[in-house]
């Protein structure tokens, strides 16, 4: 008896702690979303503004300092999470599109297109994201939205290869099965069956992959193949900041701070959502043993 | 009268030999039908064809007389009067939905007319479930309940044959017994099939038995005659393998 209501404690400290990695991962991203809205309406200085002396310490008027050239670091930051965001958001909108898609149609393709399709997304996962994009960037120009294409292209080949063999070992279970001989075609499977099962795995995946992104976005930035100036992206900061990075540190530390902050919450956010996920942890709204009928009568 | 016949059926599958030779048998309406063999011998196989999930490779599965179509509308009315119960409890039921919605699927996929509401409510009790099973998702069941959840989606239809792939095999001795009661006193209104290696489950339930081996149809006939006077050799080591219990100190010395 006592083990059981240890066994319950453990059960409902580790279920509240683990909804408290879903609460922080949204407070921390939060903030950085809100951080990119306000941006949209209000900057402390225009981006532009070369007016403060260069490399100054945090203080009242410029909360982050400033780099270089005289400009606001916060003022860049806030942008930075703007540029982030919308590189996350992209990137995460075409590989989910594209993986999903192409995972489906690999599981339920016959063997050659399977084959086929398998092969091209282990090349594409080998083949290494930066030289995508420096391909991307020869063929387009470097800009936010070469980035997010090769981001999104890199990830796809990552969520359709998963997408792939989720939905093929679901599709070899009983139920879809049953589901066949109860009359339902294959796009009712997909929808009531396929997707709902395999969904909470991707989107954990997903979540990951955003925070991936970011730091992907960051990389290719301080490559000088993401978005061009006057966007300020983080990873950019960081290059400029190189410099001065044992003079000013503040130049360095600040966008890295901010690429920590949303890349832990992303985290976060993906390990609470692994645990609602799990339909074992769903419970009917009674949360009561069902009465059996398969004891002694 | 017989209701799903096959003729001479063969099958292989992509690149494989060929896992059923020649296969003919006939369920007749109102007898139970066991399919016998040991693992390996086909029977699977031969349940998805008579469900109509794979075609035969060679020869015919009928329906009332009428090879199985492809067509959507008559799969329809086929799958109304031919439903299935897999071995295991544990995979069969989709675990996102709630029972209601699993043994909603059928009425709405095959379209039968009716509330979806005492239609569900009458399968429960049919299968001596509670009402209040429908709110509930399949992990809160035992491995029992779940094959009585799976039972009842399959009488939700109103099927006139039941295809039982092995039902009992993963569950515990005296949940098993419980099941085969379930399933004989379904079969007063369904002609069940049976595929088992589980003798004792068969002799309970079916009148009718054939034995597979290999994918060929070795012996068939009435469950009492096969039984007790095994014509084939496959059949006797089939029967001899049939663990019993001895009594104390009659044990060979």
């Amino acid at each position: 008896m006592t083990a059981v209501v240890a066994l319950e404690a453990i059960t409902t400290a580790t279920r509240r702690r683990r909804s408290w990695t879903l609460v922080v991962g949204l407070v921390l991203f939060g903030l950085v979303l809100a951080t990119a809205i306000v941006s949209l309406f209000w900057l402390p200085y225009d981006p532009a503004d070369t007016a403060g002396s260069r490399l100054e310490p945090p203080s009242l008027a410029h909360w982050a300092g400033t780099d270089r050239l005289g400009r606001d670091l916060a003022t860049q930051l806030m942008i930075g999470a703007r540029i982030a965001l919308a590189v996350g958001i992209g990137s995460v909108a075409i590989g989910a599109v594209i993986g999903i898609t192409l995972g489906l149609v690999a599981a339920f393709a016959g063997r050659v297109l399977d084959d086929g399709v398998s092969a091209f997304l282990d090349i594409l996962i080998a083949f290494p994201t930066l030289l995508l994009a420096m391909l991307i960037v020869a063929a387009q120009g470097a800009s936010l939205w070469s980035a997010v294409l090769a981001i999104g292209l890199a990830m796809s080949a990552i969520i359709a290869r998963l997408t792939r063999i989720l939905a093929k070992r679901i599709l070899a279970l009983d139920y879809i099965t049953a589901s066949r001989t109860s009359g339902t075609g294959m796009w009712g499977i997909i929808w009531q069956h396929l997707l709902p099962n395999v969904w909470p795995t991707i989107l954990v995946n997903l979540a990951l992959q955003f925070g991936l992104s970011v730091i992907a976005e960051a990389s290719l930035s301080y490559l000088g193949l993401g978005a061009p100036p006057p966007n300020s992206s983080w990873g950019r900061m960081l290059k400029e900041a190189e410099g001065t990075v044992l003079t000013a540190p503040i130049g360095a530390i600040a966008p890295g701070i901010a690429i920590v902050i949303l890349v832990l919450g992303l985290n976060l956010i993906a390990d609470g959502l692994r645990d609602i996920g799990d339909p074992l942890r769903r419970v009917s709204a009674r949360a009561v043993p069902a009465p059996t009928t398969e004891g002694p009568r | 009268m017989s209701i799903l016949e096959t003729s001479n059926v063969g099958f292989a599958y992509r690149r494989g030999p060929a896992v059923l030779h020649d296969v003919s048998f006939a369920v007749t309406e109102g007898r139970n039908l066991a399919i016998v063999g040991e693992s390996g011998a086909g029977k699977t196989t031969l349940l998805r064809l008579l469900l109509g999930l794979a075609s035969p490779t060679t020869g015919d599965v009928t329906f009332d007389g009428t090879a199985l179509l492809r067509e959507r509308a008559y799969l329809r009315s086929f799958r109304r009067n031919v439903q299935a119960v897999f071995q295991d409890p544990y995979s069969s039921l989709d675990p996102r939905q709630t029972v209601g919605r699993i043994l909603a699927e059928p009425l709405r996929s095959l379209k039968i007319p009716g509330a979806a509401g005492p239609a569900i409510a009458a399968a429960l009790k049919a299968v001596d479930l509670p009402a209040d099973a429908v709110s509930r998702y399949p992990h809160e069941f035992s491995g029992g309940q779940r094959q009585r959840i799976a039972i009842a989606r399959a009488i939700i239809p109103g099927p006139r044959v039941l295809l039982a792939d092995e039902p009992v095999s993963a569950l515990d001795v005296s949940t098993r017994v419980r099941i085969v009661d379930l399933l004989a006193s379904l079969s007063e209104s369904i002609t069940v099939v049976l595929v088992s290696h589980d003798l004792g489950v068969v002799a309970a339930l079916c009148q009718d038995t054939v034995v597979l081996e290999r994918g060929r149809v070795v012996e068939a006939g009435a469950t009492e005659s096969v039984l007790r006077s095994p014509a084939s050799p496959y059949t006797r080591r089939l029967l001899a393998s049939v663990p019993r219990l001895s009594a104390p100190g009659t044990e060979a010395r």
